[in-house]
């Protein structure tokens, strides 16, 4: 053990310990201020006595509305470091395997061929979001595998151009949907947590915590990818079964994401590099610290995006972008300097 | 006749403090306790409320109600179609009426969750739709006397219309054609089923654009196939195009006689489509612009927000 590899361990759990500080007490920021006032310091007589409006108002709307941003956020971010890892591509965001689209499709045939649907869409149209994503996912699948053997820049391009085929029929849909149908249709497209309540939370929560579960694990051979896929193979990973589980995991997570907050975009590409740039590449750390990362970016942003213009709201991807790109530019002016010198 | 009059005050104040209960869009019977606080989350349903005589208990509006002028000065809670259940909360409101499809869909489960008495507003594009909104806002604030007045200037309006469309009888009944401008990227044509159609059909013009339904793009040859006697337009949306000219620019409209002649409606969004009180005059507007008037005829009632 050199003291090299001893200062970054210690540096990767500095970090991380940092991060899963910073969570609780985003997720307390955020359940602290809103558009409705409620004294800080009063908040636990409040939860104590559970008597009036006020109540209401932090557990039946705020708190949802703060575990879904972390839950989202977490889940994009954790499968954008895991799809990066396996494209060995830093640009791969977890609309790659065309899950996104996939949902946005589902949803889409929901809403324009299925009219009339108006009770229902408070559960069977995010049903549909997922499914329409993990069939997607498994399409660019079956394209891209050839005698049970996938090429990952095969995966790639199956997933760019079942993308493209995905964003052409919704397209088809769109100039077929009528007003009403198109506003639906926005919020697949910008996201938001403005439907957020605790039957929604329930029904995520099982295919969520199976995809962390499952993506956590891959930690490893991540790792061992970084070299390519033949050492990564002469290492004793067994390639075919990883890359399986990489796709269908991040699908499974993104497919939660999406069917309960629509396309919120720019935390599944970004916190995967912040951590980068906070602490280093290892998967061991980045896939938690990732994790941890997108959660809270996704908390403060839903905070700016329902507290900036109250009583109204900002579509959450926007204040995602504002926030995270900025400080993202900063880290990598940073980063700049310290690989010059 | 102290007593009397005591009596009369002490029964007009209970009268008033009773809850209202009120048939809502779902057809369930909710029960309003107090209309101290309103918020109101669609445009009509706000220019039924202040015709009501009820808009100084108005703490909220969403960003469709500019009508009438003196909602403007009120905190807007967003669009209709995205809107958030805590920032409606926060201007504590003891009422909330919206049209049944706001957005998100959860948005009214969780004013209710939080204690709030909500009446979905039912919205339908026709005459009968109309009196049924006023009658439901009517009923939801305690104000029915004042509901069947509004319900019987709306009749009022349509009967004089009717007058005028009797004496009209040499003329043939025009064709109109709708377009939906934002833009000149962006034309729409609406159809069967629209409000401003059922509001051209209610002024007795024939709507040029077949099988449309609702609002679809339609290309320039079929708004030439269509050949309108006259184009009805939004008034922001000719503003979009260019005002009278640009709209002739737009492909296919010179080829018609509506732009041919230059016959062009154009008409607030709110006051044509929105099937409130001025339901009848809206209606007579375009009777007048569409009959009455040749050249760009600009319908009544600014409303800017």
């Amino acid at each position: 053990m050199s003291s090299l590899r001893l200062h970054r361990s210690l540096r990767y759990r500095q970090r991380l310990l940092a991060l899963a500080l910073l969570l609780p007490f985003s997720l307390l920021l955020a359940a602290g201020i809103g558009a409705y006032f409620i004294p800080p310091l009063e908040i636990p007589r409040i939860l104590w006595e559970k008597a009036d409006q006020a109540y209401a108002v932090l557990v039946s709307i705020r708190l949802p509305r703060v575990v879904l941003a972390a839950a989202v956020g977490a889940l994009l971010a954790l499968s954008g470091a895991a799809l990066q890892g396996l494209f060995r591509n830093p640009l791969a965001d977890p609309g790659l395997i065309g899950v996104t689209s996939g949902a946005g499709l589902g949803a889409a045939i929901f809403i324009v061929l299925l009219p009339g649907a108006g009770a229902l869409q408070v559960f069977a149209l995010p049903l549909m979001a997922f499914i329409g994503g993990l069939l997607t996912t498994l399409l660019v699948w079956r394209l891209a595998s050839s005698g049970g053997r996938v090429q990952v820049l095969t995966l790639l391009l199956a997933g760019i151009a079942l993308n493209a085929a995905v964003g052409a029929l919704i397209g088809l849909l769109i100039s077929r949907a009528s007003d009403e149908q198109l506003r639906s249709l926005t919020f697949w497209t910008l996201g938001g947590y403005g439907g957020a309540t605790w039957p929604t939370l329930l029904a995520m929560a099982p295919t969520g915590l199976v995809a962390v579960w499952g993506l956590m694990r891959l930690a490893r051979p991540l790792n061992a990818l970084v070299l390519g896929e033949q050492e990564a193979f002469h290492l004793g990973v067994d390639l075919e079964p990883f890359k399986r589980q990489a796709v269908a995991f991040s699908a499974l997570a993104v497919g939660t994401a999406v069917a309960a907050a629509g396309g919120v975009g720019f935390i599944g590409l970004v916190a995967p590099h912040l951590f980068r740039l906070l602490a280093g590449p290892d998967h061991r750390y980045l896939l938690p610290g990732a994790t941890l990362l997108g959660a809270t970016l996704s908390v403060l942003a839903d905070l700016v995006a329902r507290t900036a213009v109250a009583p109204a709201e900002l579509p959450v991807g926007v204040v995602t972008s504002l926030l995270g790109a900025p400080f993202f530019i900063w880290l990598l002016l940073r980063h700049k300097r310290e690989v010059a010198r | 006749m102290r007593g009397l009059l005591g009596a009369a005050f002490l029964a007009l104040g209970l009268g008033l403090a009773q809850p209202f209960t009120v048939k809502d869009a779902r057809g369930q019977t909710v029960t309003v306790r107090s209309i101290e606080r309103i918020v109101s989350l669609n445009g009509v349903t706000t220019e039924i409320l202040f015709a009501l005589g009820v808009g100084d208990k108005v703490v909220g509006r969403d960003t469709s109600s500019y009508y009438p002028a003196a909602v403007n000065r009120l905190p807007t809670v967003g669009y209709q179609f995205q809107l958030n259940a805590e920032g409606i909360l926060a201007l504590k409101p003891t009422l909330v009426l919206g049209r049944e499809d706001a957005k998100p869909p959860q948005i009214f489960d969780q004013l209710t969750a939080a204690g709030v008495t909500v009446v979905r507003v039912p919205d339908k594009p026709t005459l009968e739709g109309a009196k049924e909104k006023i009658r439901t806002i009517a009923l939801a604030v305690g104000q029915v006397e004042r509901g069947e007045a509004l319900v019987r200037a709306l009749e009022r309006d349509l009967l004089l219309l009717r007058s005028k469309q009797r004496q009209a009888t040499a003329k043939r009944t025009l064709r109109g054609l709708f377009l939906y401008l934002r833009g000149t990227q962006v034309t729409y044509v609406c159809g069967e089923g629209s409000n401003p159609v059922g509001m051209m059909e209610l002024a007795g013009i024939a709507n040029a654009a077949k099988g449309i339904k609702d609002c679809a793009q339609m290309t320039a040859e079929a708004v030439v196939a269509a050949q309108p006697d006259v184009i009805v337009v939004f008034t922001k949306g000719l503003e979009s195009v260019g005002g009278l000219e640009g709209l002739r620019k737009l492909p296919g409209v010179m080829q018609t006689p509506a732009g041919q002649a230059g016959r062009v409606v154009a008409i607030d969004d709110l006051y044509l489509g929105g099937f409130g009180p001025r339901a009848g005059r809206a209606a007579l507007d375009l009777f007048i612009g569409a009959y009455e008037r040749q050249g760009l005829y600009i319908a009544g009632e600014p409303a800017q927000p």
